[in-house]
């Protein structure tokens, strides 16, 4: 037992018999031994009651199969993934192979969504390109999630001039509008799948920090922390063990509705062509140049299709995310947290 | 506290906040690679070592990192200077920024007044009917406004009011800001920019009213027979449009964030589009002004909002 914070020495006291004996007891939350149900067992059937949110889960996962099962995974020349429902080469040029395609080839049966400006097969690419705008958004808000609640909870637990300094920098974080700073650190790291999220993450973690703070604030008042603390818990294991998970709602909401802010975000600044090098199969890059596109299609026509399934594939996801991210809130009955900032990052 | 006392205090603390940003805008685009030397060398490659080094002394690179962000400072607290774009032609930054203002700021106005005028009666209506078919509607109307990215959100009304029903022209007319025409080509741009500030804005609005709807007053105002009609749009409208001002900060953020987007997609000449220019360029001096600038605008927002908040709501002043 540490003694030097000057607490009590407590002698006798075998910390791995207490772990152990905890694991061991047959102690259980209320809710297992029948009567009322935990509150996220109760959340859940509360989600799943709810059809939208429902509607939301199914669409995330046909997308993200779709995305996963596009074409071949290989890592180390051993086929991972063997199937490959794109019908096409995300950068093949059909034009060339088939003397009856040409540019911007209006959708048909053979090609559900038309060619691109380079002779593409816009439907592959869509597929394909799911895999990078899909799983950018988890990722960033896996991360920024991750380093908020420590950042915040740290913050919050100590109070007093370490949680003033610590909110100061997280003001300062909020002061700058999240995709101008994205911009600017694309602009350093220049682009990539790595780059943009540690682009989307530098702002991004702020608001997790605020909100784990405030929710820490007022669980710490509680008087299973004292108890905690009584029993000689180190700092670390009252924190994550007590704490914060009971400051977990808000954030799994927040983190539900930030998923749709971040794939926006990465799709306007591969839209702005800053977020991937030309000609990548990913959905923001594919509307980059269509504004021109559709100004001056060839021979006065309007080639719709370059724009229309793009974004609309981006709209899809996130529409679908932000229906889960409500129907958690609602499930988890935490307060109305806006996804404040949506439509370009906030 | 008094009125006097709050402000004090909390105009007090956004000047460690303005230190803070200046320093972090600094550090990132210092670190950024391509600065005038290096683009000089790119524009003449035959400089020899004493040309490189008469180079870096003219723009005070040879000075450690905290000496240069001093004189940066400096020179924008004292003169207002903020350096200087390098190349071809050199123009001042701040000169930029000045050109360029006035068409963002009538860019975010259309944004605000197209968000504040679908929000709140759509929130109020959204509110009053809670649970009932006309709730259900705006509410899914402004989820979709909340997933819709801004720039295909413009495409498409490019595509659709522009090129099919021809109501817009496709670019700016080369006009004054002020004239008619120029304001017409707006409406597209800043119903972009609005749309999912609208749609936050509606959902927080719906929930504010709905709370302060179960409110003991609401209760004692019906019960001394006043019409549904004052009770919603006197009462209520008044408690939950404070907390409106509230979010109005995060939505100037958020407007500022759409303008870089949005003025890309019109071909619009404001800051967003300048910013953008300069990523692709390199031009140092004008990314770390207009960040800076961007970054000031919207600690001033949050300023005047949390005022604004204190004047509406006295309680608050005491905490």
């Amino acid at each position: 037992m540490s003694t030097k914070r000057g607490r009590i020495r407590i002698t006798g006291f075998d910390t791995d018999r207490v772990t152990d004996r905890e694991r061991l007891s047959d102690w259980r939350e209320a809710t297992t031994t029948g009567g009322t149900d935990g509150r996220w067992k109760r959340a859940w059937r509360r989600f799943r009651e709810n059809r939208a949110a429902m509607l939301g889960v199914y669409t995330v996962a046909i997308m993200s199969l779709l995305a996963l099962f596009s074409q071949k995974v290989v890592v180390a020349g051993v086929p991972v993934q063997p199937f490959a429902i794109a019908p096409y080469e995300p950068g093949e040029i059909l034009y060339l192979q088939n003397p009856s395609l040409e540019r911007f080839n209006p959708p048909t049966l053979a090609h559900p969504m038309g060619l691109d400006a380079n002779g593409r097969d816009i439907f592959s690419r869509l597929l394909v390109g799911g895999r990078i705008s899909i799983s950018i958004g988890f990722v960033v808000v896996c991360i920024t999630a991750t380093i908020g609640m420590a950042y915040g909870a740290i913050a919050g637990y100590y109070g007093g001039w370490v949680d003033e300094v610590m909110m100061r920098f997280v003001d300062v974080i909020f002061a700058f509008p999240g995709l101008v700073l994205a911009l600017v650190i694309v602009a350093l790291l220049g682009g990539g799948y790595w780059p943009l999220v540690v682009a989307f993450t530098v702002p991004g973690w702020a608001s997790y920090a605020r909100l784990i703070r405030g929710e820490v604030l007022s669980v710490k008042e509680n008087e299973y922390v004292l108890a905690a603390q009584a029993l000689g818990a180190r700092d670390r294991s009252v924190i994550f063990r007590h704490i914060v998970p009971n400051a977990m709602a808000p954030l799994i909401v927040q983190a539900s509705l930030s998923i749709g802010t971040v794939v926006i975000g990465v799709a306007a600044l591969g839209f702005l062509g800053l977020g991937f090098p030309p000609g990548t199969p990913e959905w923001g890059t594919m509307l980059n140049q269509t504004r021109s596109t559709i100004i001056t299609g060839p021979g006065g026509t309007i080639p719709w299709w370059v724009t229309v399934f793009p974004g609309g594939a981006i709209f899809l996801f996130v529409m679908a995310m932000n229906m889960i991210g409500d129907g958690i809130n609602d499930a988890l009955d935490a307060q109305e947290i806006s996804a404040a900032g949506a439509g370009g990052a906030e | 506290m008094s009125l006097r006392r709050f402000i004090l205090k909390r105009v007090l603390l956004v000047f460690p906040i303005l230190l803070g940003v200046s320093i972090v805008t600094f550090s990132l685009v210092k670190l950024t690679p391509g600065n005038p030397v290096q683009v000089a060398i790119g524009l003449n490659p035959d400089m020899g070592p004493q040309e490189i080094a008469r180079l870096k002394q003219r723009y005070g690179l040879t000075q450690p990192a905290w000496k240069q962000y001093l004189n940066w400072l400096g020179d924008i607290v004292l003169h207002g200077d903020f350096g200087s774009t390098y190349g071809a032609r050199e123009r001042a930054v701040s000169d930029i920024i000045a050109n360029r203002l006035p068409e963002t700021v009538v860019l975010g106005l259309f944004g605000w007044v197209f968000a504040l005028a679908i929000a709140i009666p759509t929130g109020i209506y959204a509110a009053v009917r809670k649970d009932e078919l006309g709730d259900h509607v705006s509410r899914f109307v402004a989820l979709a406004g909340i997933s819709l990215p801004n720039f295909w959100l413009g495409l498409m009304l490019i595509l659709v009011f522009a090129l099919v029903l021809n109501l817009f022209p496709v670019s700016a007319p080369r006009k004054p800001l002020w004239h008619p025409a120029t304001l017409w080509y707006l409406l597209l741009p800043g119903i972009t920019i609005g749309t999912a500030s609208a749609s936050n804005l509606m959902r927080i609005m719906r929930s504010s009213m709905a709370e302060e709807m179960n409110k003991e007053y609401v209760t004692a105002a019906r019960a001394k027979g006043l019409p549904e009609r004052t009770v919603v749009l006197k009462h209520v409208l008044r408690n939950s449009l404070i907390s409106v001002t509230t979010v109005a900060a995060f939505l100037t953020a958020a407007i500022v964030s759409g303008s870089v987007v949005v003025e890309q997609v019109f071909g619009w000449p404001g800051l967003g589009r300048e910013l953008i220019a300069a990523v692709r360029n390199r031009q140092v001096d004008l990314i770390l002004g207009i960040t800076l600038f961007t970054g000031v605008a919207i600690i001033l927002a949050n300023l005047l909002a949390d005022i604004l908040y204190a004047v509406l709501d006295p309680r608050i002043r005491y905490d």
